[in-house]
């Protein structure tokens, strides 16, 4: 079993590395996934993305703020099975008003420059995703879990 | 490697670095000829730039936006637009700047230099198109020009670049721009010279102007001209122009100034001047084994090279290529004074003539051959002013788009159409309609008895103060049954206009956004970013800017006005055809086709196709900003206005000026042509309400009565629920 450092380290080399994550919501027991620009915390403890307000996985944030990241290295090829690694987060999303967005998306936008346009956007909110958990596959099947709370 | 390099620091093999003109340059150098003293910023500090801001990126996603076969020319300006104002206003990396800032400051000092485009494929044999690219003179101090390499860069993807986007390779990924930074040299005279005619392979030709080129390029200054026998070099001819004026070097770049006397009396070569200019332009011509268009200037009896490039000939010889014609609405300002004198001194005062002469011959007394004969000369009345619409009325369009860029170059705005808000505070005839139909609905809001007699379809016996004001309307605007302004009796019944009028009444007027004052501040701003005698500059660009807006809107209605006599007399002659046959008549309604409304529209969407998928999100161009929902009405055709309700959201082809009357009753505005200048866009900016155009197939994938929300920040329509609750129309050009 490696240690938290270790497993620590391993996520923020993969977020550094990814750009996009698969985002999981749901409304009235309907699931729903869609792709986010996304950018975490130093500390890890929570995602951040930006959203119009107008779209269903902002529907379904607001119906219910449970949410599952998917974030992964895979590049679409034979040796990902055994190189790839995947992880989700398990947590509850808001959206990151006030001071604090401004802090974030000057974060998040240093990671995503081209999308300073949309990301100012009066219509659009950043939504934060207080993490409760990480699940980490690495080598196939080998999976770790690293629960935030407790 | 260095990010600046001298032309001595160039190699053979450098010219993706440097670029055409600089590789020139270099060539030009290397043969002996003088050249000024020149510094080359490389193609990798462009790449630099880009990527290391992001800025690749988000022109990518702007370029993306819409397919580029889908896009008018005036959506391709708009998007040449933002991404220049991406270019002012991107912030440098500290690094990067300091390095350009050390080497420019270093080598130029405070002296005056021109900033030139050098794209690796410019000036190539295969694809010389002058002009794509920009180049300013006259610049001095690092800082100066640091932001004119920044619109160099940006002029990489003008709206020329991208017409021609095909045939030069643009592509984001690779290409790439060098710039050449080059002292300036003030030339006593100046001028380019063909070392071939292109049309008549044994001569070459000489232009030239007293002063700078600048003139001469942009075809503002009419330039003396030889012609030269490329075999015996002798002058086979000189034409001489009238010489009125010559640029010289001005604060910040050039100015147009009136020639003195003692140089407009004689030419700005001598014989012998002109056989020093052929004999180096035919050495180059040698030197690059190829005919050569060289730009050289004078001063005390130096002459200097600026440049030289291999002849080719811009556009492709196709006639359906409108790519050329669309250029040639790039005005100069003096070209643009020149046309607003032309068109508010005689054009439209000749239109409101023509207009008022028409409306009084009285149709009804006309022997059926008169009225044939009347209509033909009415048709071709029209004809001849469609025709002056295309030919000064749409270039003077360019005067909004010439005061947008100085507007952007000067306030470098986060919202590179932030100039459109600051022109809303202009008074438009289409305007003067809706306020003329607000007024009418107050009364009838105020009037309970008159408001039912409306609703009860009885316009007979109305109180004489209202009849007069709504004849008044009529007279002047006609009464919103047909697609022509100023046109009437096109549906039979209850005139549309009363129809109108009552939903107006039903719910509180629309609040005009020129009360709070954002206009005006926008204007001190702009203004006071200039100083000394550049704020008249400004003061004088504005108005003018101000007189091209006002136009955009009000030649429909003045066209229409025309039109509208037309159509009068085609629809006396429908009448009488329907009591009884007449050849005359039937015969030159068959010739003139008349369809109303169809001289001056832009082409109709493509037909509706079947589309088995669902539409949920369609994104278009954010034209007018803040978000609404409400229920689409999709207007297919004009007689479909007068059914609008209040709270509906607009969705249409193309907002004409004829339709503007119900834009107060409408929570948004979608449509399919494309453009941040176009009447749905600007109307809508009036009146405050969220804007999005460039939407493809918006009338098809959107039904009426579907539920949408229209995101004027964002570009974005969804059709369906939206988790958002937008209760009323938001927005933030507000008071």
């Amino acid at each position: 079993m490696e240690t938290q450092e270790r497993f620590r380290k391993r996520l923020a080399d993969l977020f550094n590395s990814q750009k996009l994550a698969s985002l999981s919501t749901q409304k009235n027991g309907q699931p729903y996934a869609s792709l986010v620009a996304f950018h975490a915390a130093d500390d890890l403890k929570q995602l951040f993305f930006v959203t119009p307000k107008t779209t269903r996985k902002f529907a379904n944030l607001r119906a219910d703020s449970r949410v599952a990241v998917m974030v992964n290295n895979s590049a679409n090829a034979d040796s990902d099975f055994h190189k790839a690694i995947s992880v989700t987060a398990v947590g509850t999303a808001h959206e990151v008003t006030g001071t604090e967005k401004e802090r974030v998306l000057s974060q998040y936008l240093a990671k995503h420059p081209y999308l300073q346009d949309f990301a100012r956007a009066k219509t659009c909110a950043l939504v934060g995703v207080r993490v409760a958990s990480y699940y980490m596959v690495r080598n196939f099947q080998n999976v770790t879990e690293w629960h935030i709370s407790s | 490697m260095n990010r600046i390099i001298s032309l001595k620091e160039i190699h053979a093999d450098d010219r993706p670095r440097v670029g055409g003109k600089a590789y020139a340059l270099w060539r030009l150098a290397n043969g002996g000829f003088t050249i000024p003293d020149t510094l080359c910023v490389t193609s990798d500090v462009y790449r630099e730039f880009v990527s290391r801001t992001g800025l690749r990126e988000r022109m990518l996603l702007e370029l993306h936006r819409k397919d580029f076969k889908e896009m008018r020319w005036e959506e391709i300006w708009d998007c040449a637009t933002r991404i220049r104002n991406m270019f002012l206003t991107q912030g440098f990396p500290e690094d990067l700047y300091q390095d350009l800032q050390k080497n420019l400051q270093d080598h130029f000092q405070n002296r005056s230099v021109a900033v030139r485009s050098s794209a690796p494929d410019e000036d190539d044999a295969r694809s010389s198109f002058a002009g794509l690219h920009a180049s300013y003179i006259n610049l001095s101090g690092a800082a100066a020009i640091i932001k004119h390499i920044r619109l160099v860069w940006a002029s990489l993807w003008s709206d020329a670049a991208l017409l021609y986007r095909q045939e030069i390779g643009l592509d984001v990924e690779k290409s790439a721009m060098a710039v050449v930074v080059q002292e300036t040299i003030a030339g006593d005279c100046s001028g380019v010279a063909f070392t071939r005619d292109p049309n008549n392979s044994r001569q070459a030709v000489i232009e030239s102007v007293h002063g700078l080129n600048q003139g001469l390029v942009d075809g503002e200054i009419e330039p003396d001209r030889w012609m030269i026998d490329r075999e015996s070099g002798n002058i086979v001819r000189h034409t001489q122009p009238e010489r009125r004026h010559w640029f010289i070097p001005g604060r910040g770049g050039v100015d147009r100034a009136a020639l003195p006397d003692e140089k407009a009396g004689r030419p700005p070569l001598s014989e012998q001047t002109v056989k020093t200019v052929w004999a180096t332009a035919r050495k180059a011509e040698k030197y690059f084994q190829a005919p050569q268009d060289v730009e050289w200037t004078y001063l005390e009896k130096r002459l200097t090279l600026l440049q030289s490039r291999p002849i080719t000939t811009l556009g492709s010889g196709n006639t359906e290529d409108q790519r050329g014609w669309y250029l040639s609405l790039h005005r100069s300002f003096d070209n643009l004074k020149d046309l607003r004198r032309k068109i508010e001194e005689e054009l439209i005062p000749a239109m409101v003539d023509v207009a008022e002469k028409l409306g009084e011959k009285d149709l009804s007394g006309l022997s059926e051959a008169a009225l044939a004969a009347e209509i033909r000369r009415r048709w071709e009345i029209n004809h001849k002013w469609v025709n002056v619409y295309w030919t000064d009325f749409i270039p003077y369009a360019h005067g909004v788009r010439l005061f947008g860029q100085v507007y952007n170059d000067a306030v470098q705005p986060k919202d590179p159409h932030e100039f459109i808000d600051l022109l809303t505070d202009t008074d438009m005839a289409s305007l003067a309609r809706n306020n003329m139909l607000l007024e009418l609905a107050a009364i009838i809001r105020h009037n309970q008895i008159l408001k039912q007699k409306l609703k009860q379809g009885d316009d007979t016996d109305l109180d004489p103060g209202f009849k007069s004001m709504v004849d008044a309307f009529i007279e002047k605007f006609g009464d919103l049954s047909c697609a022509v302004t100023g046109g009437k009796d096109c549906v039979l019944g209850t005139a549309p206009l009363f129809r109108l009028l009552l939903e107006l009444s039903e719910h509180p007027p629309p609040v005009s956004m020129r009360k709070g004052g954002r206009a005006k501040r926008l204007q001190e701003n702009f203004i006071n970013s200039f100083s000394g005698q550049e704020k008249d500059g400004a003061c004088e660009l504005l108005d003018l800017a101000r007189s091209s807006y006002r136009l955009r809107d009000d030649d429909n209605i003045y066209l229409g006005r025309i039109e509208a006599r037309l159509l009068a007399a085609v629809q006396e002659a429908k009448r009488r055809l329907q009591e009884r046959p007449a050849e005359a008549l039937q015969s030159v309604l068959e010739e003139i086709d008349f369809k109303e409304g169809s001289a001056i529209q832009s082409s109709p969407a493509h037909a509706a196709g079947k589309y088995p998928l669902q539409a949920r999100q369609l994104t278009g161009q954010p034209s007018g900003p803040g978000i609404s929902k409400g229920k689409a009405r999709v207007i297919m055709h004009h007689s479909e206005l007068a059914d609008f309700k209040s709270g509906e959201i607009l969705v249409c082809d193309a907002v004409d000026p004829n339709m503007t009357f119900v834009v107060p009753l409408a929570a948004a505005v979608v449509e399919r042509r494309g453009g941040m200048l176009i009447h749905g866009a600007i109307i809508a900016r009036e009146y405050g309400l969220p804007c999005i155009t460039g939407v493809p197939d918006a009338t098809t994938l959107i039904k009426t009565g579907d539920d949408i929300t229209v995101d004027g920040y964002l570009g974005i329509v969804t059709i369906g629920e939206t988790g958002e609750s937008v209760t009323k129309k938001e927005n933030d050009n507000g008071p």
